[in-house]
């Protein structure tokens, strides 16, 4: 065996890495070491991000095309490790408070694991390595939502997790069975691709359709929509979001998000490409349009900050989906767009709700009246990110699903008019409840119920992040140019089997 | 020329709009005044530069074989919509624009100087300098454009600033209506601006004032004989853009808030509603003039409408007795007069048997009465400033026999008085008996009508003058001693009345043509003794009836109580515009338009509002909480997935 092949996985190895020296450090270092141990993370981590950001992608397949290096690739590695980060600075002070001090090890290196399960998931081209990956992000996710083992919701939410997680890796694997009888004996993308290429080139004009892949294609986006809580299979979302402590939620409502939507694209878009028009596409038109309503629907009526946080989350991955809609370059490109403002935006309410939390211990959406008058920080950043969710201009969430939006017109297909405009009448409602909160902090006669307190100067430093990436990205458009050059670039062997030509 | 100096003179003003608006809280008064006078006196030096490097410098890029250039000093790209729709920024010297630039730096200068007496004790001083010098800046953007977009930019913050200037005392709610109705009014008018900007420019296919004027004919040849409702659609855009004009320069029927702007502080009176702003109208006209020419129907409804007005405005100046009135009411007739001048106007189409180097008489003349219409004007506000700062009134009745309190106000006041009302040798004289000249040559009508409002002009202004300095002295003065106000409100007008004296002896013909060669002034001898005469005669009718107290003004008045009545409720405008916008647009139009906002449009997003509830709580036994039943919604799910899928492949 060729090692050198290793060359190649360097942002999963250095996520390795990272979790070694973590773990050594933690096991072997003594209480005094524990103390550093979250600023230490926090420092590897920045440098590892700005490792991947800078090191310029080698655009390499290796391990006989099980794995795949590519600025696309590169690229939502590098969005996720923004929101990676956030979470860790927002949750350094709730790491470091007494229940959580002597465990606090195990938070660092499960995180740093199931991120190395969804760099697999993202970079596999081969669906073995993908399942590897996938069960390596979802397994320690169930261990991080029980982390407090003490509080019955956690516990109860880590069994819910792991029950429908299993559920659904089975489900997907049955799917992923059918693709290998289909493909006649691989689980290698490239050769799925052509034999469904072949297929639907040989059934043109038939109306028969082969029941095995269509059966396949259900089950998989079933799999696959779980972790994305695409309705209906997103019922655990709200009970788990609830019960794991927040800045576990924060970090399954947008990281695991962000990994499993850029994998779903790949997937689909790659291997399913050829039976877009026949199958997936009307799958997932109806897949969208009940996740963004019922998503909303569900949102409105939620009293619970992280509830209501988790039908919005729903909600919004229903506007993610429609990148894959578009199922071009242009679509990957305002995808990973909208990740990434999805990150800022959602990081920014989670980290007001996360340090509202850590001191006082109050999750309402009334113990939110009149945040104003006593917190008027936390207020604004919130507002900022209600905002930003909602699509309310000049924010960047206004840019994120403009260009997604734009990016699905832009097929010219009257049925996706129809979905956009779906998905617009939905902006809508989401903005009801959006500005519920706001309201609640800024118009509300009530008087405050939260207290006037200083963050941590963590806590202040990712909610700054934030609201940097929320007022500035959506103004300046760096961040679009640098995934619109990250999807043109490269990943030629996306291009390959994209229904539509890269550029 | 660099762009050093011009982007100089816009930067000065807005920096210390912002410096002022922003730090101004902290700011000492003297700071802010010291602040904004330094700032405005620094942009009114590089203007002179600026306007005399223009004039003076015989650079080739500025004048060709004795013709003066159009000359853009920058112009770049600002918006790019599309390939053609480009709006840029630029500076653009030209005679017109130079001769703004000083006028406008001038007059704001001492207007900044004078307010700092005259506003020494009021509330909200720093406030006051901050929109004295975005006015400042916005005047400047609008007369440098090299584009009419950029034009209606800066047109619009003008009409901004001015909405804040006169609501400037912002607790009288007179001041808060006033500014009101003159932000509403001009903004009216600009919607006719805007449209008339966008009919041109889709036919000319640019915005640019240098493309659009240097050969007005192609532009005429680009509609392709288009016609709207029976006119081309040329004259109607110039006609719409004329109505953006007519609405700044407070022409009738779109007149009706100067008069009362005057709620403002006085200072802004002089520098907005006397000598800037207010001309921005005749500066549109003259800077589209090669347009307008070719387009003889819209020039001739400009002439119309000036000639109208002014008369309109003189009869009713006669009547009023709020000195700040008679001055608005004045500088409506003026600016008709202007308007009037330049419509009677033509680009080398010469009447029959005229002379043909009065085919660009009337733009030159116009643009030489806006200059000393500036300053006298000007002139005549602050002092009617020093009068209210002094009296504590605007009212005339409250005031008689002021010359022996008040020197340096009365006699400049005298000075102003003599210019307005065209006695030789001041700048009045000169620029008016060019207007009527330019007037009789288009038709003996026009010369004839604005000859007699010209005097009605004398009779008005000394009967004011009377009224104030002499009449009967005020019992009152015993107690309470008026005296001239602080330097800083002496200094000002001196230097306007000096200017007064004097600027009718410019050779204006030399620096301000319609088409850049040098025209010589001479006095059209019958003209000048018959405007004299009509001149002299209303001052001395004036005498008579108002030097001392006597029983005669009352008398007039009784004689045609009707007449009289009507012309100091100025013809009842305020109450027509009342009634057609509370009577019939609020009163019937709006309420049925509200009516259906409120039953139909809020009733159906009610509706959507309800279901949406509805379907929430319809559906909220999904999430039960019980994971066996998670699992059998994600199972099913994924089945009926694929059975519909299948089903629909079939």
């Amino acid at each position: 065996m060729d090692y050198s092949q290793f060359g190649a996985m360097v942002p999963e190895l250095i996520i390795l890495g990272i979790f070694l020296v973590i773990f050594l450090f933690d096991t072997f270092g003594g209480d005094s070491c524990k103390k550093l141990l979250s600023p230490l993370t926090v420092v590897l981590f920045t440098l590892a991000t700005v490792a991947i950001w800078v090191v310029p992608s080698c655009n390499e397949m290796v391990f006989g095309g099980m794995y795949v290096n590519s600025t696309a690739c590169n690229a939502i590695k590098c969005i996720l490790n923004v929101g990676v980060l956030v979470v860790l600075l927002q949750s350094m002070k709730w790491a470091d408070s007494d229940e959580g001090f002597i465990r606090k090890g195990e938070f660092y290196e499960l995180l740093m694991v199931t991120l190395f399960g969804m760099y697999l998931m993202i970079s596999s081209r081969h669906f073995l390595l993908f399942i590897i990956g996938l069960e390596s992000a979802s397994l320690p996710m169930a261990a991080l939502i029980a982390y407090n083992k003490k509080r019955h919701e956690s516990a109860e939410a880590a069994v819910k997790y792991i029950l429908t997680a299993v559920f659904s890796s089975g489900i997907l694997l049955m799917g992923l069975s059918f693709v290998y009888a289909f493909s006649g004996g691989s689980l290698y993308f490239s050769d799925i691709a052509a034999s469904v290429n072949t297929y639907v080139a040989g059934t043109e004009g038939a109306t028969q359709f082969n029941g095995l892949l269509v059966v396949a294609l259900a089950f998989v986006i079933a799999g696959l929509g779980f972790k994305l809580s695409l309705v209906p299979f997103h019922l655990w979302t709200a009970d788990v979001y609830q019960g794991a402590p927040t800045a576990i939620t924060s970090y399954l409502s947008v990281v695991s998000k962000g990994a499993a939507a850029f994998a779903f694209f790949v997937i689909f878009v790659q291997c399913f490409g050829a039976a877009y028009p026949e199958a997936w596409e009307w799958m997932m038109y109806g897949l969208i349009i009940l996740t963004i309503t019922v998503g909303n629907l569900f949102a409105i009526r939620q009293k619970n900050m992280k509830r209501f946080m988790a039908f919005s989350s729903i909600s919004q991955a229903g506007y993610l989906m429609l990148g894959v809609m578009a199922a071009d370059s242009l679509g990957l490109a305002s995808m990973l767009f909208y990740i990434f403002v999805y990150v800022v935006s959602n990081l920014g309410a989670f980290g007001v709700i996360s340090s509202i939390e850590n001191k006082t211990g109050k999750v309402g959406m009334d113990d939110y009246n009149g945040l104003q008058k006593t917190n008027p920080w936390l207020a604004f950043i919130m507002t900022l990110a209600m905002f930003s969710l909602a699509g309310i201009p000049p924010f960047a969430g206004f840019f994120s699903k403009f260009l997604i939006f734009t990016s699905v017109t832009g097929t010219g297909s009257v049925a996706l008019y129809i979905l956009v405009l779906v998905a617009l009448i939905n902006t809508i409602v989401s903005l009801y409840y959006y500005l519920l909160v706001v309201k609640a902090m800024w118009i509300s006669p009530e008087e405050p119920v939260i207290e006037r307190y200083q963050s941590a100067l963590s806590e202040r430093a990712a909610l700054w992040l934030c609201t940097a990436g929320i007022v500035f990205f959506g103004l300046v458009p760096y961040i679009y140019q640098y995934c619109v050059n990250a999807v043109g670039d490269a990943d030629g062997f996306l291009a390959q089997f994209m229904r539509l030509p890269l550029n | 020329m660099g762009v050093t100096l011009p982007i100089l003179i816009l930067s000065i003003p807005l920096f210390m709009f912002l410096l002022l608006g922003l730090g101004g809280v902290k700011m000492s008064r003297k700071a802010a005044g010291i602040c904004g006078i330094t700032g405005m006196g620094t942009t009114m030096v590089l203007a002179y530069i600026v306007a005399c490097t223009y004039y003076f410098s015989g650079d080739i890029a500025f004048i060709i074989d004795g013709i003066r250039q159009q000359y853009q000093v920058f112009d770049v790209t600002w918006l790019a919509f599309t390939e053609k729709l480009v709006v840029n920024i630029g500076f653009l010297l030209d005679p017109i624009s130079a001769l703004m630039l000083i006028v406008i730096t001038t007059i704001s200068f001492m207007v900044h100087l004078y307010s700092w007496g005259y506003m020494e004790h009021e509330p909200g001083f720093q406030r006051y300098y901050a929109f004295l010098s975005l006015f400042s800046f916005s005047m400047l953007g609008l007369v440098v454009a090299t584009n009419i977009f950029q034009m209606y930019i800066f047109w619009e913050l003008v009409g901004v600033s001015s909405y804040l200037l006169i609501g400037f005392f912002y607790k009288l709610p007179s001041a808060v209506s006033a500014s009101k109705k003159a932000f509403i009014v001009t903004r009216f008018a600009d919607l006719g601006f805007l449209i008339g900007i966008l009919v041109l420019s889709f036919y000319t296919d640019t915005f640019n004032f240098v493309t659009m004027t240097d050969n007005p004919f192609e532009v005429l040849a680009q509609t392709h004989g288009a016609t709207f409702m029976g006119a081309s659609v040329l004259t109607w855009a110039m006609v719409l853009i004329f109505v953006g004009g007519m609405g700044k320069s407070a022409m009738m029927p779109l007149h009706i808030w100067l008069p009362d702007a005057m709620e403002g502080p006085t200072p802004v009176s002089a520098l907005i509603h006397a000598a800037t702003m207010v001309v921005a109208g005749v500066y549109l006209v003259a800077r589209m003039f090669p347009v307008y020419c070719v387009v003889d129907t819209a020039l001739t409804f400009v002439a119309i409408v000036g000639a109208i007005t002014a008369f309109y405005a003189a009869v009713v100046a006669c009547t009023q007795i709020d000195i700040k009135r008679v001055l608005a009411f004045s500088t409506i007739s003026q600016i008709a007069f202007m308007m009037t001048s330049l419509a009677c106007s033509r680009m080398g189409l010469v009447p029959e048997g005229h002379h043909e180097a009065y085919s660009g008489l009337g733009y030159m003349a116009g643009m030489f009465h806006l200059f000393t219409h500036a300053m006298f004007k000007a002139l005549l506000f602050l002092g009617a400033g020093a009068l209210i700062h002094a009296v504590h009134s605007n009212d005339y009745t409250k005031m008689g026999g002021l010359r022996k309190y008040m020197p340096i106000t009365h006699w400049t006041f005298l000075i102003g008085c003599l210019a307005i009302a065209g006695i030789w040798p001041f700048a009045g004289f000169f620029s008016k008996d060019e207007m009527l000249a330019a007037m009789f040559n288009q038709h003996w009508f026009y010369g004839a009508w604005m000859t007699m409002v010209a005097g009605l002009t004398a009779f008005y202004m000394f009967r004011l003058y009377y009224r104030i300095f002499w009449w009967e002295e005020n019992a009152e003065y015993q107690h309470h001693k008026p005296h001239d106000g602080p330097w800083q409100m002496s200094l000002p007008l001196l230097i306007l009345a000096a200017i007064s004296c004097v600027a009718g002896w410019i050779p204006f013909g030399e620096f301000v043509t319609w088409n850049g060669q040098e025209y010589h002034i001479h006095i059209e001898a019958p003209v000048a003794a018959t405007s004299l005469i009509v001149a002299v005669l209303a001052i001395a009718l004036a005498t008579l009836m108002y030097a001392k107290k006597n029983p005669w003004p009352t008398r007039v008045k009784n004689m045609v109580p009707g007449l009289w009545e009507a012309a100091h409720r100025r013809f009842y405008w305020d109450e027509i515009y009342q009634f057609i916008t509370h009577k019939i647009i609020f009163g019937m139009i709006s309420k049925g338009i509200a009516w259906f906002d409120r039953h139909v449009i809020d009733a159906t997003m009610d509706g959507f509002a309800k279901i949406t509830q509805r379907t929430s709580v319809a559906i909220k036994g999904m999430q039960s909480g019980s994971t066996q039943a998670y699992v059998i919604w994600y199972f099913v799910g994924a089945l009926l997935v694929a059975a519909i899928t299948w089903i629909c492949l079939i």
